[in-house]
């Protein structure tokens, strides 16, 4: 018989996720449509940003300096909440979960394998951003504590689009149609959060709707760690709000958690 | 051809007796709707370990269903399930350790190799084969190095079946695992599926075709409305051992059948009356297809 054998014990939840951890990555870096549009997207915006629109808005600071933040912004919502939305999507959709969830492999492993995705995607676009910007258009890199503010704003910021994320693949049908929704709204949530204008341009009724999602406090954490302190006074409430920055991306933790608890499949309906 | 079947005691719930611990999968008065839909409608089996049962059905009898509540994947609304002695909805880590399940849906796409995706796999389970061995046994040791999607669809199922033993699972589920293939493909997938039956591995194995459950099943149980309307050996299913045979040849220019239950005696006769050879003469039992379909038919 081949029944298991005597002493055989399960492997330890470390080392599945350790194996997971390892396929995320394989996955990811191996599909050539996510890298380019996940990974190098925001690095030709960047590009062709700074290239363009390299102006002077005032205090002896480039365009590009401001925008930096908001590139950055954008690429955690890539790495987090598009990466995940479509990525999971489109496992539910071709089975693999089903097929996951019918081996010993822990839960948790899955999701801990998926945060480990997200956190090196992320902390290499934020590389290849920082690299670019510093090199080729003379961006000035925080210094001391905003490093920290940097640290802080891209943990919370990546956890609640990553949770966001996992909670509306539940939504989609497949990889496809979660693409064809989530894109356009990144896109437009970019637009009026203060990505690609300044935020200050934007109508204050569009500011008051960008400011009910995580992207608008992120990019607004993020200016604080790249402008001086003089532009604070350009952001609608005259400073960085960093409390209420922090206060926001957590409850936006938060709603994305009990979103998934209550609504994550491991197969369709 | 109508004929009547006997009543099966399986599909009755009352005289089936009480779960039986130590067969490899034990169900009474499985009961499972989705709305207004009955798909499984109080079924009960027993399937001992080291058996390969199959379970045939038409599309929407309640084959998947029944499997996948076997899986843990779906909740009963009614009955009782041993799966290995366990209720599977209740299954942990150490009980799917067990198990391999091979999804009609397959393993869905990935950008790893076939061997990535088999070393992953292996490295769930408390005693795993190894994946180059796995790869041996199922014919894919040359594609170890290719991705998943580059596969024929022969190929995909196969690794589909690789991914479900590489965890050396003491009770396989195969859900249609052959569908989509070529005779010959199939012909190679049997002589797998017998190579694990000598490792002793437990098989429930859905198939349409009628031909993979006669030669491969110990068992077969045939499922129509969510109710199983008999489980008997291939051989004898719904009385086809002892149904009538069908004599047919050809007589004054004419052809001409007879259905008896004694055909020896009929071919006897009928050699009588000929001078040399009975023109055309064949005999004919019902193949398990006959059989099959007019159980089906007759219930549905």
């Amino acid at each position: 018989m081949t029944a298991v054998r005597e002493g055989a014990v399960l492997p330890s939840v470390v080392a599945v996720c350790r194996t997971r951890a390892g396929v995320e990555l394989k996955e990811f870096f191996r599909q050539r449509e996510a890298v380019v549009f996940t990974l190098m997207f925001p690095v030709i915006l960047l590009l062709v940003f700074g290239a363009v629109l390299n102006y002077d808005i005032g205090h002896g600071v480039t365009f590009t300096q401001y925008f930096m933040a908001g590139i950055i912004a954008a690429g955690i919502l890539g790495a987090g909440l598009q990466n995940m939305a479509i990525g999971i999507a489109t496992e539910r959709s071709d089975g693999t979960l089903k097929g996951l969830a019918g081996t010993p492999m822990p839960k948790a492993a899955f999701f801990v394998g998926k945060v480990v995705q997200v956190l090196v995607v992320t902390v290499l676009i934020e590389a290849i951003l920082l690299f670019v910007g510093a090199v080729f258009y003379g961006v000035t890199l925080p210094s001391g504590s905003r490093w920290l503010t940097f640290a802080w704003v891209t943990v919370l910021g990546s956890a609640a689009c990553t949770l966001l994320g996992i909670a509306i693949s539940s939504l989609a049908k497949n990889g496809r149609s979660a693409s064809a929704t989530v894109t356009p709204i990144a896109l437009v949530l970019e637009f009026i959060s203060g990505v690609f204008f300044r935020f200050s341009q934007v109508p204050t009724w569009m500011q008051t709707i960008a400011a009910l999602f995580p992207l608008k406090w992120m990019a607004q954490g993020l200016r604080s760690a790249f402008l001086p302190d003089a532009l604070a006074a350009q952001e609608p409430a005259g400073s960085w709000e960093l409390g209420r920055v922090a206060l926001v991306l957590a409850l936006w933790c938060v709603i994305g958690l009990l979103l998934c608890i209550r609504t994550f499949r491991w197969q369709d309906r | 051809m109508t004929r009547t079947f006997p009543a099966s005691a399986v599909s009755d719930g009352a005289g089936a007796g009480p779960l039986d611990p130590d067969a490899a999968i034990s169900i009474r008065g499985l009961g499972k709707r989705y709305g207004e839909f009955v798909a499984v409608d109080g079924l009960d089996l027993d399937i001992p370990r080291g058996e390969i049962f199959a379970l045939l059905g038409p599309n929407g009898a309640g084959k998947t269903t029944t499997v996948e509540i076997c899986e843990g994947y779906r909740e009963r609304d009614a009955g009782e399930v041993r799966v290995l002695g366990e209720d599977p909805a209740g299954g942990d880590r150490r009980w799917k350790s067990q198990l391999g399940i091979v999804l009609q849906s397959g393993a869905g796409d990935s950008q790893l190799t076939v061997r990535e995706m088999l070393q992953a796999r292996a490295s769930y389970y408390a005693d795993p084969r190894d994946p180059d061995e796995v790869l041996e046994l199922v014919g894919l040791t040359e594609k170890a190095r290719a991705r998943g999607r580059s596969l024929s669809g022969g190929q995909r199922r196969r690794l589909d079946v690789a991914l479900g033993i590489v965890g050396r699972p003491t009770l396989l589920f195969l859900d249609e695992p052959t569908t989509g293939f070529d005779p010959e493909a199939r012909r190679q997938f049997w002589s797998l599926i017998r190579s694990l039956r000598d490792l002793g591995t437990t098989m429930l194995l859905t198939t349409h075709y009628l031909d993979e459950a006669e030669a491969l099943a110990d068992r077969v149980g045939v499922i129509t409305r969510g109710r199983l309307v008999e489980v008997a050996v291939p051989a004898s299913l719904g009385g086809r051992e002892t149904a009538p045979a069908v004599v047919s040849w050809t007589e004054d220019g004419a052809r001409r059948t007879e259905a008896t239950p004694t055909p020896t005696a009929f071919v006897r006769d009928l050699a009588a009356r000929f001078p040399g050879e009975v023109p055309d003469l064949a005999v004919a039992r019902p193949t398990l297809e006959d059989v099959y379909l007019s159980m089906i038919g007759e219930s549905a």
